[in-house]
């Protein structure tokens, strides 16, 4: 089948793949590639459970096509554990429960990597307009607000 | 070896269900892009940032023959200064205004407009010039676009022309855009000195929700602090964005006193000619758009240095 063919870097590796033009990178990502972490909730830039970030820039992966990721650097959920050693982010969200059925927990992680990447030290009220993107549906808010200042605390440490 | 340099970067065409052609082309040149929206024989789209026609192409409202990606061209993803001001291409995403100094500096109405428009993943990627050729009478960036004088450089198959943002669109979803025309960058002049703008809008909520009304003031003041130039544009309230020339008129001349407020509420309200939806009543609008006028012409006035 004939398609546009992309080289692009994910999470630090190449990838080559061939999308067809209307083809989102969410569902390149997921059907093409394997990388399920994204999710997609509303697929209409609402719902922040597709987040990436393309080229430092935090976006809605339901939003970019598949073929706009041509030469450019994509980070997913899937970059964000060392191997076994999970991502301080995603240590505190277990610690604090900060999920419960966990479809917006691989969008909440990668929005506050990118936030905390930006404002390593955020207020209560910068993590909540900082996340204001990400809709979570069962745990509430406030469990993942205080696993990210949890998480912020032990990045300054570190 | 001989190097021949890809007019296109990418060139994908695909057979699509309905048994149409889609295809997806990232010029590198703003000719190139004129040329294939102009070539084009069936539905063509122009993608920025993306945030309103990947939405459209999902639900089905729309569906391109043709997707011109125009973040490659040269230019299109920078804001310039100039000696006359600022020039944003046409690619730059509202997140990138946000972190611009100078022009936070010389618009802060402006940019805080365009800081509203949608969430930190759409500010990643979504366009003030988009914003405009979308045409929605509520999009957040064009009354503070329109009162700050903004002017739209379009390229075409007949060459380039610059047009004021307020003659862009001309309804829901409709521009004056022709066949083969593009918007290249948003053009802002310096700010005249003593000179102040602020945008403000009405939600039902805190953040991320479309304007039920929205008003943009600019104003410049003399030495006196008394009016010598202002703008004012309503949003949400017509069928496109409105400069209210009248309200304009009526604080020229004066300071920004209480009575000058009230006329400017007066007359604000007067120039509304809104819908009644489960958004906002048609009383509702009017009302809400006098008193955002004034508190947005409020901000503008101290910013200029005005109390």
């Amino acid at each position: 089948m004939a398609g546009i063919a992309v080289s692009t870097t994910i999470n630090g590796d190449a990838f080559e793949y061939l999308c067809q033009p209307d083809e989102t990178l969410l569902d390149v990502l997921r059907d093409r590639l394997g990388l399920t972490g994204a999710k997609e909730g509303c697929g209409t830039g609402d719902c922040g459970a597709c987040s990436i970030i393309l080229d430092d820039r935090l976006v809605c992966s339901c939003l970019v096509l598949g073929a706009e990721a041509e030469g450019r650097q994509v980070e997913t959920v899937e970059g964000m554990a060392h191997g076994d050693q999970l991502h301080p982010l995603q240590q505190k969200f277990l610690e604090h429960a900060a999920l419960q059925c966990g479809i917006c927990t691989p969008g909440f992680l990668i929005a506050a990597k990118d936030l905390l990447a930006k404002n390593p030290d955020p207020t209560e009220e910068e993590i909540r307009f900082g996340l204001a993107g990400n809709l979570c549906r069962c745990t509430g808010y406030d469990k993942i607000v205080r696993a990210v200042q949890d998480a912020a605390n032990v990045m300054k440490g570190a | 070896m001989v190097i021949v340099r890809r007019q296109f970067i990418t060139v994908g065409e695909t057979v699509m269900t309905k048994g149409e052609t889609m295809r997806y082309i990232r010029p590198l040149s703003i000719e190139d892009a004129v040329g294939l929206l102009a070539g084009s024989s069936g539905t063509a789209a122009i993608l920025a940032g993306g945030s309103d026609l990947l939405v459209r192409m999902k639900g089905g409202f729309v569906e391109p023959d043709l997707i011109v990606d125009i973040k490659a061209i040269e230019g299109l993803s920078e804001i310039r200064q100039t000696p006359d001001g600022f020039s944003i291409g046409a690619a730059v995403p509202c997140a990138v205004l946000g972190e611009n100094a100078a022009l936070k500096k010389a618009w802060p109405g402006v940019v805080e407009a365009a800081k509203l428009i949608g969430s930190k993943q759409v500010q990643g990627r979504c366009t003030i010039t988009g914003n405009l050729c979308n045409a929605s009478p509520a999009a957040d960036s064009v009354p503070a676009l329109v009162a700050a004088g903004a002017k739209a450089v379009i390229a075409g198959p007949s060459g380039k022309r610059t047009i004021p943002v307020e003659a862009v669109p001309i309804g829901p979803g409709k521009t004056s855009l022709a066949k083969g025309e593009i918007i290249e960058a948003i053009l802002l002049d310096n700010q005249a000195p003593r000179s102040g703008d602020a945008y403000l809008r009405f939600i039902p909520r805190t953040e991320m929700d479309i304007a039920v009304v929205s008003a943009g003031v600019n104003l410049t003041l003399d030495e006196h602090g008394v009016i010598t130039a202002a703008r004012v544009a309503l949003g949400a309230v017509a069928v496109t964005v409105l400069l209210v020339e009248e309200a304009a008129e009526a604080l020229i001349g004066r300071k920004l006193d209480e009575a000058a407020l009230e006329r400017l509420a007066k007359i604000c309200s007067g120039a509304c000619r809104p819908i009644d939806d489960k958004r906002g009543t048609i009383e509702f609008r009017r009302k809400v758009a006098g008193v955002l006028a004034t508190r947005a012409a409020t901000t503008a006035n101290a910013r200029a240095g005005g109390k």
